[in-house]
């Protein structure tokens, strides 16, 4: 578990420091601290063991069905970076106390910190490729956060915008990479994957593969062309540039590299791409250094630079290189985040970070200036100082792999770009702290408080204790890690800080010398620069943006032009050419010889009848669409012929069902109507019988509809033969088998309904439910008034035959017992809740229509809107009766019961459910019909005060 | 007899597509119906034609017609309802909100102040009016 806790205690802090937000900064930074400080004992307590050379693991099922377990795992590499990541980051909560004093968002940094070092965690330690993708993209989301910390700075919040959207589409294709892998390998277990590292590299996927990943790790990692996201990540305050920018997610991506080196790495392409890109970000990071007037982009681009320079080592295919990569990666962590705590500790005393303004700060600031001179050093590459036994490896593996295909080249790049990294950090000393001009700060400066201070000192001594005695602090964690990294026995590192007069001795003195000379120069060389045309990667990348956007606007304005009948062409047309091209690219087995069969099955005389009506039902609805109640009354008899249909297809349940929603549905629409019919432009005097369009249709835009309508219509008729011609077998047997034994009712489609898919019907019923409830919410606070010169259709809303009236109170208890039958019988005979509760809302529907809402609802005081809740509440607790018994969701159980007259019936948790779907549906319609009825009653009695 | 059913399929569809390409929001609701029915019919001859057999169990008859389809159809008829009744009350904020019902995208926003049948909202004065009345 202690990996897990290792995980969970930056969470922790974060919570409390959200918690604790309105405390004072102390409090904050240390609640947040503490689990911060007590997950690196327990990376330092197993230290031991992984630097012994075990690998922990720890395990738990998480979506076994895709192969894929949650698991953490700790080897070397992992260890090292989870100790940079965690050390590192309380030396930034520290300083960040100090840091941002006076911000009152504090919690909030804190917080976020905390949840950054987890995801860096979770990615380091992930035992399974997928959940590794996961944590790499919480990782960029909460940079985003982080770098977007100012939410007023619009810098920051183009900054963080930018930088996600460079990141998180890397992540994308990392995740697109993965899976290749996954499916190449067959699992995402990382140690799987990177043992098949020759079944990888022999796949034909293998280069899509590797691009992806790659395509992931430079756009995290700010390589070259992608580089141009960090620079403007410095809008954040210092201290997440310090944590983030320099030791922790730009890490990610060469870490990824790293970790996946023994399965990706070991091919001519793997050594092509990533040692180019390395280089040049190397040395296009180097350069744009030298031109930073401002502290925080000098370092920006020098940590662009350093990166590629870790991506170039990584990219020449050798152990040696590796392990220079690895040892670059912790040195440049550490002198990277001191430099950037020095860089604010300027700015905070200083009021500037503007290296025109900066000059002779040594004699306010000595001991800043010190820490700054031993970091710079380092980043330049100065003896006795980490950065110096890197760089030497650095040279040498540059030079020893100019024999495994290199170029002649790269030892001259990597000169170069040493020469440049010394130009660049002299600046950083120089012009702040000497070069004494007598210009005025800002501020008066002065150091800043010791404990501000603490953390840069900690790290500069880390810079100096390696690199005066590197054997003896970082050999076995070094080894460790290229050993974890390599899957294989790391070669001897050999971290002696004299090597004798040879080549990379010399190349680093020249490198130096060059630095100098670049210095120097500085001036007649800033004259240069000046003169080049200013070219920013973001800037191009932003016209990118704008024009994507643009284009997409114009695509967007032409293809939606609000016009309903468009999309549904759109749609239609498509779909029927969607859903033809296929058939008419492949043979359909067995057609040929079964369509003979047609013959055997003519059809009789009731079918054809019940056809003929049907089509002729469809023909008069179109023909009559212009005029409404016409209209109404042809659909109504597609409708009825439907459930005649259905009749004649041994479905009665469907048919009794169709019969009642064909009269709730007309009720509908006839409540609805006089909305529709009454516009100025339609004839007067005729408002109910004629609804033309405005425009009337041309006759290109009716042959057009005619001929779509023919291909679908062509399209459905042909796919639905085809499939009647196919060989069947039913999936249903189960069902009639089961039906009376398990499920205790004859009538299996009602039986299938409420239990063997009790869970559909409960989703269904939930629809039901929100379809009325959306109604109210759509027609909400909506009022219709008609005009008073409309006479007729007052009248017409308004009468209430007594005769009709008469005969619906009558027919009320009928209706209702017939209902109830119907109910209770629907288990085994055709009925059931769907049906019964259809008829309760027709018999009580009738009433308004005969009698009016007004009348109805002073006699039927209830809001049927309870009526669906409380039918759902009781299907859910058939459900949920069954899981308090011990039985799964939804089981039935029943016990047949003698009643009198009507006869034995099974009363179990069955009917309960059958009773809970009868009271949705009484629900639904009502509510749905009574709103409807509403706005005309409204109408009525506006038109009855005129 | 399957030719049968695929050509009532293929009418209630035609009908139904054409009746969507419309240019009033009543005829797109009456398409609706009509595909929502071919669709029934098609989703129930998917478990195959069979007639005078209903699957409700009786002793000694062993071939029923598949109930499983019919299941499925049997809700479906239900909640086209419900899908008809907000697609009209959809229909009527579109009317209230634009003056008009027509959706060819060319008719929005018009509303018509002329003399005439013209539809207003009641202002909520009227609302509390009534409730006072009851």
């Amino acid at each position: 578990m202690n990996l897990l806790w290792t995980l969970l205690l930056p969470l922790v802090g974060s919570a409390l420091a959200l918690m604790l937000r309105r405390s004072s900064s102390t409090v904050i930074a240390w609640t947040a601290a503490l689990p911060v400080c007590a997950a690196a004992l327990l990376l330092a307590w197993i230290g031991p063991t992984v630097l012994g050379g075990d690998v922990l693991r720890e395990q738990w099922r998480w979506v076994p069905a895709a192969g894929l377990s949650a698991g953490l795992r700790a080897d070397g590499l992992s260890w090292l970076f989870a100790m940079v990541v965690v050390i590192i980051g309380l030396l930034i909560q520290l300083y960040a106390r100090y840091y941002m004093e006076t911000s009152r968002e504090l919690g909030r940094l804190y917080a976020l910190l905390g949840l950054f070092m987890t995801s860096m965690l979770g990615l380091v330690f992930s035992d399974n490729l997928v959940m590794m993708v996961v944590f790499w993209e919480a990782t960029s989301l909460v940079s985003y956060l982080l770098i977007g910390f100012n939410r007023e700075d619009p810098d920051a919040r183009a900054g963080a915008q930018l930088a996600l959207s460079i990141t998180a589409t890397g992540g994308l294709c990392l995740l697109g990479g993965v899976l290749l892998l996954g499916r190449m390998v067959g699992s995402y277990d990382l140690e799987t994957v990177l043992a098949a590292g020759d079944l990888i590299r022999a796949h034909e996927l293998y280069l899509p593969a590797l691009v992806l990943v790659l395509l992931g790790a430079f756009t995290k990692s700010a390589q070259f062309p992608f580089h141009f996201w960090l620079p403007r990540a410095m809008a954040a305050p210092t201290p997440i540039s310090a944590y983030l920018h320099s030791a922790t997610m730009v890490k990610a991506g060469v870490f990824l590299l790293a970790r996946m080196y023994p399965a990706l790495a070991g091919t001519e392409a793997w050594l092509g791409i990533v040692s180019t890109v390395g280089l040049l970000t190397l040395l296009f990071g180097a350069y744009s250094a030298m031109w930073q007037h401002d502290l925080k982009g000098l370092l920006a681009y020098s940590t662009i630079s350093h990166l590629g320079l870790i991506t170039l080592l990584l990219g020449f295919n050798s152990p040696m290189a590796v392990g220079a990569a690895i040892f670059h990666i912790v040195n440049h962590a550490t002198f990277k985040a001191s430099l950037f705590m020095a860089a604010g500790m300027i700015d905070h005393e200083v009021g500037t970070r503007d290296m025109r303004v900066l000059n002779g700060l040594w004699k306010h600031m000595p001991f800043t200036g010190a820490l700054a001179i031993v970091a710079a050093g380092a980043m330049a590459g100065v003896p006795l100082l980490n950065g110096f036994i890197s760089k030497e490896m650095f040279f040498a593996e540059a030079l020893a792999a100019r024999e495994d295909g290199i170029q002649w080249f790269v030892p001259f790049g990597a000169v170069l770009a040493g020469a440049l990294a010394v130009g660049y950090s002299l600046r950083f000393v120089m012009e702040v702290f000497f070069n004494d001009e007598g210009r005025e700060h800002p501020q008066h400066p002065h150091e800043p408080p010791t404990f501000m201070r603490l953390p840069a000192t900690a790290l500069a001594l880390g810079c100096l204790a390696v690199g005066v005695a590197p054997a003896v602090f970082v050999f076995t964690p070094l080894t460790r890690a290229v050993t974890a990294t390599l899957q294989a026995p790391a070669p001897v590192i050999d971290l002696a800080l004299w090597h004798g007069v040879n080549l990379p001795l010399l190349m680093s003195i020249v490198a130096l010398a060059g630095g100098v000379v670049l210095y120097r120069l500085r001036d007649r060389a800033y004259r240069w620069h000046d003169r080049l045309p200013p070219i920013e990667a973001a800037d191009l990348f932003d016209v990118l943006v704008r024009f994507t956007r643009h284009s997409g606007g114009r695509v967007n304005t032409a293809l939606e032009n609000g016009s309903l009948q468009r999309y549904s062409l759109l749609l239609i047309t498509s779909a029927v050419v969607m859903g033809v091209t296929p058939w008419l690219r492949t043979a359909l087995p067995g057609t040929s010889n079964t369509l003979t069969t047609l013959a055997l099955s003519l059809p009789d005389a009731p079918s054809t009848v019940i056809a003929v009506m049907l089509v002729i039902g469809v023909f008069a609805t179109v023909r009559q669409r212009h005029r409404p109640l016409t209209a109404i009354i042809a659909i109504s008899v597609v409708g009825l012929f439907m459930s005649l249909a259905f009749v004649r297809l041994a479905a009665p349940d469907l048919a009794l069902t169709q019969l009642l929603v064909e009269l709730v549905t007309i009720l509908l629409l006839l409540l609805a109507l006089p909305y529709f019919a009454t516009t100025a432009h339609d004839s007067p005097g005729l408002r109910l019988s004629i609804l033309r369009p405005l425009t009337p249709s041309s006759a290109w835009r009716l042959w057009r509809d005619g001929a779509v309508a023919i291909a679908a219509a062509l399209a459905t008729g042909a796919g639905t033969f085809l499939m009647l011609e196919q060989p069947f077998t039913s999936r249903s047997a189960y069902y009639l088998e089961n039906s009376l034994s398990k499920g205790g009712g004859r009538n299996v489609v009602n039986v299938i309904l409420v239990d063997f898919r009790g869970f559909d019907t409960m989703g269904e019923v939930a629809v039901l439910g929100a379809a009325a409830l959306g109604v109210l919410v759509v027609l909400h606070g909506m009022r219709f008034r008609l005009d008073a010169g409309d006479v007729q259709f007052s009248r017409f809303a308004e009468r209430h035959p007594l005769l009709l009236a008469m005969i619906a109170r009558a027919m009320l208890p009928l209706a209702l017992l017939m209902s109830m039958f119907v109910l209770l019988r629907g288990h085994d005979l055709p009925g059931g809740g769907f049906a019964a509760g259809l008829l309760t809302a027709i018999a009580l529907a009738v009433q308004t229509m005969a009698s009016g809402a007004e009348w109805t609802r002073q006699r039927l005081r209830t809001d049927f809107v309870r009526w669906i809740v409380i039918g759902f509440t009781i299907v859910l607790s058939t459900g949920l009766g069954s899981l308090a018994v011990g039985r799964p969701f939804l089981t039935s159980s029943y016990q047949a019961v003698q009643l009198p007259v009507i006869g034995k019936i099974p009363l179990g948790s069955a009917l309960l459910f059958d009773i809970g779907v009868y009271v949705v549906v009484v629900g639904t319609v009502l509510v749905i019909l009574n709103r409807l009825a509403q706005l005309s009653q409204d109408l009525n009695r506006v038109g009855a005060r005129s | 007899m399957n030719l049968l059913v695929a050509i009532v399929v293929a009418a209630l569809v035609g009908g139904g597509v054409f009746l969507v390409l419309r240019t009033r929001v009543f005829s797109v609701i009456l398409g609706l119906m009509l595909l929502g029915y071919g669709v029934n019919l098609f989703l129930l001859a998917t478990g195959r034609l069979r007639t005078l057999v209903p699957p409700i169990l009786i002793e000694g008859i062993t071939a029923y017609a598949d109930p499983l389809p019919q299941a499925l159809v049997l809700t479906a008829i239900v909640i086209g309802f419900g899908m008809t009744a907000f697609l009209v009350a959809l229909a009527l904020r579109e009317r209230h909100l634009t003056g008009t019902d027509h959706v060819d995208g060319t008719h929005s926003i018009t509303r018509d102040t002329e003399a005439g049948a013209e539809i207003e909202e009641i202002e909520e004065i009227e609302v509390s009016e009534a409730r006072a009345d009851a």
